[in-house]
């Protein structure tokens, strides 16, 4: 038994953050629980790079199958809970994704103090949740991996956080384990409906939604209940009021992973389990969320352009852009969730590399109000650039990665040809003008124009940990801005027809 | 065609942008600026090969003679569903090909000419490596073989702009004029993309020679579907334009223009003039076939340029700052070619309004650029950007002077230079299709001469300002400088000649070129006219400018102030959508929605304030409670009993 | 006269009723704990007296009580050994006064 789990790749992804953690319990200073952390962080990223490779062969091998790499075992017998995993192009987009944000979170948080051991323990354990959620396939398994990710937040908030940190992060956990409530009940009643004829009841997905088990009535009252349950992860509105305060007190590195990777996991949760397994009530119910997501993608957007702080300016720009998330996924059509998932990728690296750009700002300024800021550009180009660049890749210039996502949903989007799809299709279109507004309200204000504060002459740029970061995050978005092909291949290969068999729409 | 020297001229500017934007601060400034330079013109070489290849090879014509468009290269880059593929090629025909020649001519003059004109400005580097950039994307944009690739690079000239307007970042009005820049640009665009989504759809392509090969499918394919009482395909073409309205500054999303002037002003004479601002009638002559089908959208077209020529080309005649009068007069030239397209019909003398448009794209271009070069190197000798402290320089800067007389006798429709020509075709095309427009547009040609001269004489003649007290008395410019004034010169003298019907038309038959003596005439006169009352008015220091002015106050105040678009616009944006939109969002989302997610941690705390008393701690308490509970059942079980 | 099993219930209730009474109301640990002796010890009374009238054959009632016996002793023990701290850093034995453990 041992044996087999171990005879599967995947299962590394929580090996790894496993022994890293057991490394980091021996670590007696700073350099060697850097060192642990760096490590690991690697041999994830060398580890997903390499299922993606492989991957990527196993489906030029003419591989059909729609997750590839499952296994199931046994864990809990009287309630069939399984430890399932297995992965598709989604899935594993997603594991890079957070092996990239958990890399460059590690050189964010570089010097973080105080106890940066138990800084790294907890955002280790937060990961491994993550990679857990992400490589699994049983709703039991996903679900509890899905809660390991939440609760280190709170800790990580409230213990190094700034600001009103022990406010944001009790109202953090509590929205999300409202959320969390939803869901868990969203995923009991689909337990119970897995298997209308009387058979074994399961908590796999693949053969829930191979069967199309849950029946149509069920599914008008459960996938409301998922879907908002990991809405509100995704920051859906009216849902979101936690993504501002969260962020804005949370550490640089906690708030990249919490943006860039666990925003994501509300994304995914909504595609993989709620609609995916109930496509019949994603259909008719579209609606209702189509208006709340697409209100989200304006209000945000609005509500970022006369925010001062920083990291509430991005909170609310990653409402927005979360909100196309989920906005595309209920589109319904290959090329508008293509769109999302690119979305999703897109942000989580360009949001990673804000907070990256922010939290080293602020530890130089000690200020993250912009209007107590200016001239950047001049005292510290390095980071000035970055932060253009990362702005850029916000607002949607072609070349980097916002341009293709955005552009994917408003194409997908706009296949429907009904009014009101279309009509918030254009409100969505909206958004661009207004993300240019905000963004470049803080490019103007931050960093150019004159120095605001003479203190801020002496500041000094980058050091190599901080370029390091921010380098490879820049890196990253520029490769999914100039090769959206491969991405979009990756992705949408895991469309074709398992999901839209049902709807009979493509 | 090899796809070597194609492929070439575009990755030629991007390998500059990368090296200069990654390196460029290890190298020196002189180092920077040659290697940009030479790369722009190694370029050029390549651009003009092809297209002389293009126009004069032989191999690019069809049976009857047409001319054929070629595409060199297509890859995919990005499917969004089995037809909707967003490819990056490079689309041969007669404007993508001119529009090469005029891009990297214009580019290099300017490459040359910063060489003198930045020397010693802090962040050469980075100006040298971000004209590179806006090179490639300009070129990508004209060679765009579907819309989605002309947006992507649309995006990314605007982009460039957006940097090279605010190259001085430390100045604020620089810094609010490329941000104004790029939003209202950026609106504009909005507009495009919806049109590029509803076209596409209809169109089931993005490709432009599918598109215009056979327009009357994409009508077909809306089954004739109408919202808001315009046919799709109107709504489609015209937000399509809109996006070119941006580019372009036509009315009323003009405003950024002027303010765009604050960038350096070889920048402003290479995007704010020649290349970057004709994007948007480049635009419509690339749909010209789609535009046809709908005639309605061309109308609109005309409408708008119509208004713009006149409006701009009223402003340009009492602003003072020489920059922004040539700004003016740039949005009324292209409101011209707007105009041009816009009246242009396959029926009347074979489209002529389409190659009259291009024709004077390529003569403004090249005219434009020498104006604002020259502008250049007038504020770089009086480092003023105002007309009022300059005055008399035509003995301290006579290659200057000459050069920019022939610029201002170009625009000015003289004959032989180079916008006689083309604006001479604008208005034979404008006159066949209506008298109204041919009339109108004399009348703003006559404008233009007007303030032209008036520029002119303002800085060339008027009085003998004391130029003592400056830091040495203004003088021409290095070589660097004067060489593109002077090849610019020399082309807009000759440029009128090339016979550009046989080169560019709208079905890319060969047209031939005649003069039609009765409007040419008349259009002479007028301008002729204007720069008498011009050379009247301003020749010589004198009070009749100011009379004129008092006598026309009202006007003259609205023109002064360009009608208040910008205070327009400062109202809507802050007033309207910061303060009665963002503002109250952004205290819905704290007081409302958090509100109410507050509300209900502060119900539940206020509930466990309530009831916490019962959890005293204190045990007797409790087992007083227990007691009394345990009697209470016990006497129920009693009573229970006994009944 | 023949003494009937009420004879002993009877004080035994009595005590019970006094240890509830003295638990419920005395604020000194020590009288509290007193009362709390006196409740046990009524039980053990009520203990050997069902087992002597009852079931005259067996002992399981007596040694019950013998236990409750050794653990009342074990528990006192105990909690004199609590109400002595609690004494040494509060300077009283008052419970209302003991509240530095209360959220």
């Amino acid at each position: 038994m041992i044996e087999e789990i171990f005879s599967n790749i995947l299962i590394y992804f929580v090996v790894i953050p496993v022994l890293m953690l057991a490394g980091l319990a021996l670590c007696k200073n700073i350099k060697q629980i850097r060192a642990v952390a760096l490590v690991g962080s690697i041999a994830l990223m060398a580890l997903s790079v390499y299922v993606l490779v492989d991957y990527l062969q196993l489906r030029a091998a003419g591989e059909t199958a729609q997750m590839l790499y499952t296994d199931s075992w046994q864990w809990f017998g009287p309630l069939n809970i399984h430890l399932a995993v297995g992965v598709d192009g989604i899935s594993i987009a997603m594991l890079l994704l957070s092996a990239i944000i958990l890399f460059t979170g590690t050189f964010a948080s570089w010097k973080i103090d105080p106890m940066p051991k138990e800084f790294f323990l907890w955002l280790i354990l937060l990961s491994t949740g993550v990679f857990g959620f992400f490589i699994s396939i049983d709703l039991f398994t996903m679900f509890m991996f899905y809660e390991v990710a939440l609760i280190p937040m709170y800790l990580l908030i409230g213990v190094w956080g700034s600001g009103k940190k022990n406010y944001s992060a009790m109202k953090l956990t509590l929205m999300l384990m409202g959320g969390s409530a939803f869901l868990m009940l969203g995923l009991i009643g689909i337990y119970y409906h897995s298997a209308p004829e009387g058979g074994q009841l399961t908590w796999n997905l693949v053969e829930i939604s191979q069967n199309n088990a849950i029946d149509r009535d069920w599914q008008y009252f459960l996938f409301p209940m998922t879907f908002v349950g990991f809405g509100v992860l995704g920051a859906m509105f009216p849902f979101h009021t936690w993504s501002p305060d969260g962020h804005a007190s949370a550490p640089t590195a906690v708030s990249m992973l919490h943006a860039g990777v666990l925003m994501k996991l509300g994304g995914y949760g909504c595609f993989r389990v709620a609609i995916y397994l109930m496509p019949e009530a994603a259909n008719d119910l579209a609606w209702i969320f189509l208006i709340l997501t697409g209100i989200s993608v304006v209000y945000g957007a609005f509500s970022a352009c006369v925010q001062t702080d920083l990291k509430y300016i991005n909170a609310y720009s990653s409402v927005s852009h979360c909100g196309l998330v989920l906005f595309a996924i209920l589109m319904l059509n290959t090329t508008a969730m293509t769109g999302a998932i690119m979305q999703m990728l897109s942000h989580g690296l360009m949001t990673a590399l804000f907070f990256a750009l922010i939290g080293m700002i602020y530890g130089r300024t000690h200020t993250r109000d912009i209007r107590e800021m200016g001239g950047l550009m001049k005292i510290m180009p390095f980071l000035a650039v970055c932060y253009v660049i990362a702005g850029m890749a916000s607002l949607g210039l072609p070349g980097l990665s916002g341009f293709v996502a955005e552009m994917t949903i408003f194409v997908g989007s706009f296949q429907h040809t009904d009014m009101f799809h279309r009509v918030f299709t254009i409100v969505a279109c909206c958004s661009i003008v207004i993300t240019a507004v905000y963004i470049l309200r803080v490019v103007g204000k931050l960093l150019f124009g004159p120095v605001q504060d003479e203190h801020h002459l002496q500041l000094t740029d980058a050091t190599w940990w901080e370029r390091f970061s921010t380098v490879s995050l820049i890196i990253c978005v520029a490769a999914i801005g100039c090769f959206p092909g491969f991405f979009s291949d990756l992705i949408s290969f895991t469309f074709s027809e398992n999901i839209f068999k049902v709807l009979g729409i493509n | 065609m090899d796809q070597t020297i194609p492929l070439l001229i575009l990755a030629l500017p991007l390998c500059m942008f990368l090296v200069l934007g990654l390196a460029g601060h290890k190298m020196s400034h002189k180092m920077a600026g040659i290697l940009g330079t030479l790369g722009m013109g190694t370029a050029l070489v390549l651009a003009y090969t092809t297209a002389f290849t293009y126009f004069f090879g032989g191999n690019f014509v069809d049976e009857a003679g047409n001319r054929l468009q070629h595409i060199v290269f297509n890859y995919d880059w990005l499917a969004f569903t089995e037809n909707l593929i967003i490819r990056l090629g490079f689309l041969l025909d007669p404007i993508s090909a001119m529009m090469l020649v005029v891009i990297t001519t214009i580019s290099f003059m300017v490459h040359l000419y910063s060489l003198g004109y930045m020397h010693g400005e802090k962040g050469f580097q980075r100006y040298y490596a971000f004209l590179s950039l806006f090179s490639f994307s300009m070129l990508g944009l004209v060679v765009a073989t579907n819309i989605f690739q002309m947006y992507i690079f649309w995006e990314l000239v605007g982009a460039s702009s957006f940097l090279l307007i605010g190259f001085y970042y430390t100045k604020p009005s620089a810094v609010s004029a490329s941000k104004k820049a790029f939003i209202v640009t950026r609106f504009a665009d909005l507009g495009f993309l919806i049109g590029i989504l509803i076209l596409s759809f209809y169109s089931n392509t993005f490709d432009f020679v599918t598109m215009t090969q056979a327009p009357g499918n994409v009508l077909a394919s809306t089954g004739g579907a109408v919202f808001m009482g315009g046919s799709v395909l109107t709504w489609a073409l015209v937000l399509i334009f809109m996006g070119g309205m941006g580019k372009s500054a036509m009315m009323p999303l003009h405003i950024w223009l002027p303010d765009a002037m604050e960038g350096p002003t070889p920048v402003s004479a290479l995007i704010h003039a020649a290349t970057m601002v004709v994007a948007g009638v480049f635009l419509v002559a690339r749909m010209f076939p789609v535009y046809l089908v709908e005639e309605v959208a061309l109308e609109i077209v005309t409408w708008v340029g119509a208004l713009t020529a006149l409006y701009a080309a009223i402003v340009a005649c009492t602003q003072v700052d020489i920059k922004r009068v040539l700004a003016f007069s740039t949005i009324s030239q292209i409101a011209f070619m707007v105009v041009s397209l816009g009246v242009a019909r396959p029926e009347l003398h074979e489209g002529v309004g389409y190659m009259a448009s291009m024709f004077h794209l390529f003569t403004h271009a090249m005219f434009k650029a020498l104006l604002f070069l020259g502008a250049g190197a007038l504020i770089h000798a009086v480092h003023s950007n105002d007309f009022t402290s300059m005055g008399g320089l035509r003995k301290h800067m006579p290659i200057t002077h000459i050069t920019f007389l022939i610029g201002c006798l170009a625009i000015a429709g003289i004959y032989p230079f180079a916008g006689f020509f083309s604006k001479d075709e604008i208005l034979v095309a404008a006159y066949s299709n209506s008298m109204m427009w041919g009339i109108w547009m004399t009348a703003v040609a006559g404008l233009t001469a007007f303030y032209m001269f008036r520029l002119y004489y303002r800085i060339f003649w008027w009085n003998n300002p004391d130029y003592s007290k400056h830091h040495h008395t203004p003088h021409d410019a290095p070589w660097t400088m004067t060489l593109p004034l002077i090849i610019l010169a020399a082309v807009s003298c000759v440029a009128g000649f090339i016979p550009f019907g046989e080169l560019v038309t709208w079905n890319r038959e060969a047209y031939e070129i005649h003069l039609n003596y009765p409007i040419a005439i008349t259009s002479v006169v007028v301008a002729l006219c204007a720069i008498g009352l011009a050379t009247i008015m301003y020749r010589k220091e004198n009070s009749l400018p100011d009379k004129v002015a008092d006598k026309v106050k009202g006007l003259w105040t609205a023109a002064y102030h360009r009608f208040y678009f910008d205070e327009l616009y400062l109202f809507i944006t802050h007033k309207i959508i910061f303060n009665l939109v963002s503002r109250p969002i952004a205290w819905f989302d704290r007081q409302i929605i958090d509100g109410t997610m507050d509300m209900f941690a502060e119900v539940t705390n206020k509930a466990s304030e309530a009831i916490k008393g019962l959890q005293s701690g204190r045990v007797q308490s409790y087992v007083l409670v227990y007691l009394l509970g345990a009697l209470l059942v016990g006497v129920v079980t009693v009573i229970c009993m006994v009944l | 006269m023949e003494i009937s099993m009420m004879y002993y219930l009877i004080p035994s209730l009595i005590m019970f009723c006094c240890g509830v009474y003295g638990f419920i109301t005395r604020k000194n640990m020590i009288a509290i704990l007193i009362s709390l002796e006196l409740m046990l010890n009524a039980v053990d009374i009520n203990f050997v007296v069902f087992n002597r009238f009852l079931f005259p054959g067996q002992l399981d009632g007596m040694f019950f009580t013998l236990f409750a016996i050794a653990i009342a002793a074990a528990e006192t023990a105990l909690a004199i050994a609590i109400i002595i701290n609690i004494f040494r850093s509060n300077k009283t034995i008052d419970v209302d006064d003991a509240t530095k453990m209360k959220f």
